[in-house]
């Protein structure tokens, strides 16, 4: 079940890895039992139904949640066996996180919300307005700094988030339904927009969707879950041409 | 989280409810003026006290008197100490006393009957001598007239009452001269220890008229109608009640004093300086005890005024629980994303922690404010009541810096200790179902 390209190296495996929840006197098997490798540098869309376990384990991979039984190797360390706040740092320094509902703190202006994880980071404040500007010029936001969120279009937020997610130069960014409340030619231009960053900026993407046209078009490897379990994962062809341009 | 970040956050956060989290601060600062104010009336009537009495002269003073063995032992003696033996009260002692580490001066209790004449007419009165310290007393303070110009003055000072007899207008008396009887001590040549008495008469300029009747030092000066400057008292040589007591006892031809009072540099000195005199072989004792008992009086007095004003701090902190639970509940879905971006359990405990802290300290510095205008008040109120009355004004509600500084300081714990609870429900929300919250 598990193939993994041999040129790259993982930059995350999960072995057996299962979460279930009790509800009442019933166990839900939210994730059953997966094992999946995926190689740094790839784009892995997980696909599957409502239901089917595939935001589960990206939380799982996250450091949201914790395994029932099973290891996720990320970034060198066995998340199952991380402390809160290893996992929180890991979290912070190892991974970006998009949102299909973009998550920005409403109070907060375009720089603030991007400005946010290099808080956490503690990265000095004479560093932190660099990056916060490099990043949203990569989401070709520097115009939109002062706005808050509410100012702007689906696509601009979930660019903001997309910002968010890379000021901290993650390795992997996950994302979560990143299209799930946009228009297709937005959700499209989202895409091309993490593509973009894919390949300037080498990090890995895992993204849940449930739209099959668009994990085909843009990602490198498609894995299909249903009720928890990984059903099956080949690779793909890819972005085509003329897409990520 | 760094420092300045957690606090810009903080203050951000509190300044989104900004009605709810100003409602909650006022109620904390009502919590510390009430303690403040509560606090600071203890506290100024503490101050009203003891600065009354200390400067009344009753607890920096030791009260030094001759003492006598009962029981048949050795006589009192003249000379150097004798670890605590019997001593005589003379000059030699005086002397000694005045050489005592931080003792400000020594003085002897001289009062005596006298016939004033005044326009021809006689006047029996009581003459006491006055130190020229007990100017300082606050008794001759607002009195007609001036307090005696030197220790070797011929002047006089007239108590009121006994003023009112000389003359219905009190107030002219200043200035004119009246004239004292008295019977002078002069010891007998043959050693005996026996005097005889020489009827004296003295001159003496009337400088001043006091209301009160002026104590400086224990053992006091109440008695006296006429005041003398002490120096002058002591030069008259005036037969008083000890002189007969020493003629009877046969003792020495040296006069001897009936007491002494020891004026010490501060009342903490009294304790050690009542200790060496006693050592030094005279009965010695001082009001100390009674301040001390002043001191645990206030201290009660501001415990419980303390815990009344508690019990409006505990509601406020009650408010600062239920303000940060409900800012839980409103940004459970934040506390998410902040998770999910990197934030500890500690970072976001630490967050709560801080708006409770910014709205304790923003409370406290409210509370100081107004429980310092609550103090301007009362001082106020009670000004206007005694000045309607034609008494002096008075200070009966004080702020002093470390109040200001503790209130602060509670109202930040207290607030601290409110968010503990908040804190710690924030910190272990999980973040996949707080991201899940709409």
């Amino acid at each position: 079940m598990t193939t993994t390209p041999a040129s790259t190296q993982n930059a995350i495996q999960l072995d057996h890895v299962s979460r279930y929840y009790t509800l009442g006197t019933t166990s839900i098997r939210a994730v059953d039992d997966v094992s999946l490798s995926i190689g740094s540098g790839e784009f892995v869309a997980l696909l599957g139904s409502s239901g089917s376990g595939k935001s589960t384990l990206l939380n799982l991979m996250a450091g949201l949640d914790r395994p029932t039984s099973g290891a996720i190797h990320a970034d060198g360390k066995n998340l199952a066996d991380l402390s809160s706040l290893e996992l929180a740092r890991y979290r912070r320094n190892t991974i970006g996180m998009v949102f299909q509902s973009f998550n920005l703190l409403p109070r907060m202006t375009l720089a603030e919300n991007v400005e946010l994880p290099l808080r956490l980071a503690e990265v000095d404040h004479d560093e932190r307005d660099a990056r916060v500007a490099d990043a949203l010029q990569r989401v070709k936001l520097d115009k939109r700094t002062q706005h808050r969120p509410s100012e702007l279009s689906g696509g601009e937020q979930q660019r903001t988030a997309i910002a968010r997610a890379l000021v901290n130069r993650p390795k992997i960014l996950f994302a979560d339904e990143p299209t799930g409340n946009l228009d297709s030619v937005t959700g499209e231009t989202i895409l091309n927009l993490l593509l973009e960053i894919k390949s300037s900026l080498g990090m890995t993407i895992i993204m849940v969707t449930h739209e099959r046209p668009l994990a085909e078009k843009y990602a490198t490897r498609l894995a299909v879950m249903g009720d928890g379990k990984l059903l099956s994962e080949s690779a793909n062809d890819g972005p085509q041409s003329g897409v990520g341009q | 989280m760094k420092l300045r970040d957690l606090t810009e956050l903080a203050v951000r956060n509190l300044r989104e409810a900004k009605f709810r989290n100003s409602l909650t601060t006022l109620g904390v600062a009502v919590g510390v003026a009430s303690l403040v104010a509560m606090l600071s009336l203890g506290v100024g009537l503490q101050q009203l006290a003891t600065s009354r009495l200390t400067k009344s002269g009753l607890f920096d003073t030791v009260f030094v008197t001759p003492k006598f063995n009962m029981r048949g032992g050795p006589q009192a003696q003249s000379g150097s100490p004798q670890n605590g033996e019997p001593r005589l009260l003379d000059e030699e002692a005086r002397q000694e006393l005045t050489k005592l580490p931080n003792v400000i001066e020594v003085f002897p209790q001289i009062r005596f009957p006298t016939e004033v004449r005044f326009d021809e007419k006689p006047y029996p009165t009581v003459v006491a001598g006055m130190p020229q310290s007990s100017q300082q007393s606050g008794s001759f303070d607002g009195m007609v007239g001036a307090f005696f110009s030197s220790e070797s003055a011929d002047e006089a000072i007239l108590q009121i009452e006994f003023a009112k007899e000389l003359s219905k207008d009190t107030n002219s008396l200043v200035g004119k001269t009246l004239s004292i009887r008295y019977a002078e001590r002069q010891s007998l040549a043959d050693g005996s220890g026996g005097f005889s008495i020489i009827p004296k008469e003295k001159q003496l300029k009337i400088i001043g008229i006091v209301e009160t009747e002026p104590a400086s030092g224990f053992g006091g000066f109440g008695n006296g109608r006429l005041l003398i400057p002490l120096g002058v008292a002591e030069s008259l040589r005036a037969t008083q009640v000890n002189d007969l007591r020493d003629a009877v006892r046969g003792g020495p031809a040296k006069p001897t004093y009936s007491s002494l009072t020891v004026r010490a540099k501060s009342t903490s000195n009294v304790d050690a300086i009542e200790d060496v005199i006693k050592k030094m072989g005279f009965g010695a004792f001082s009001l100390l005890d009674a301040s001390k008992s002043l001191k645990i009086f206030f201290g009660v007095f501001d415990l419980i005024l303390g815990l009344f004003a508690s019990l409006a701090l505990a509601v406020a902190t009650l408010g600062i629980v239920n303000t940060l639970v409900m800012a839980i509940l409103e940004r459970r879905r934040e506390i998410g994303v902040l998770k999910a971006l990197g934030a500890s359990d500690g970072d976001v405990k630490t967050l709560f922690f801080f708006e409770a802290g910014v709205m304790g300290f923003l409370g406290g510095i409210g509370g100081v404010i107004f429980g310092w205008l609550i103090g301007r008040g009362l001082n106020l109120a009670t000004n206007i009541y005694l000045k309607g009355r034609d008494l002096p004004s008075i200070e009966i509600s004080s702020v002093p810096v470390w109040l200001v500084f503790i209130a602060i300081a509670f109202s930040v714990v207290i607030s601290l200790v409110a968010g503990l609870y908040p804190a710690s429900r924030a910190s272990k929300l999980n973040p996949v179902e707080a991201l899940r919250y709409e």
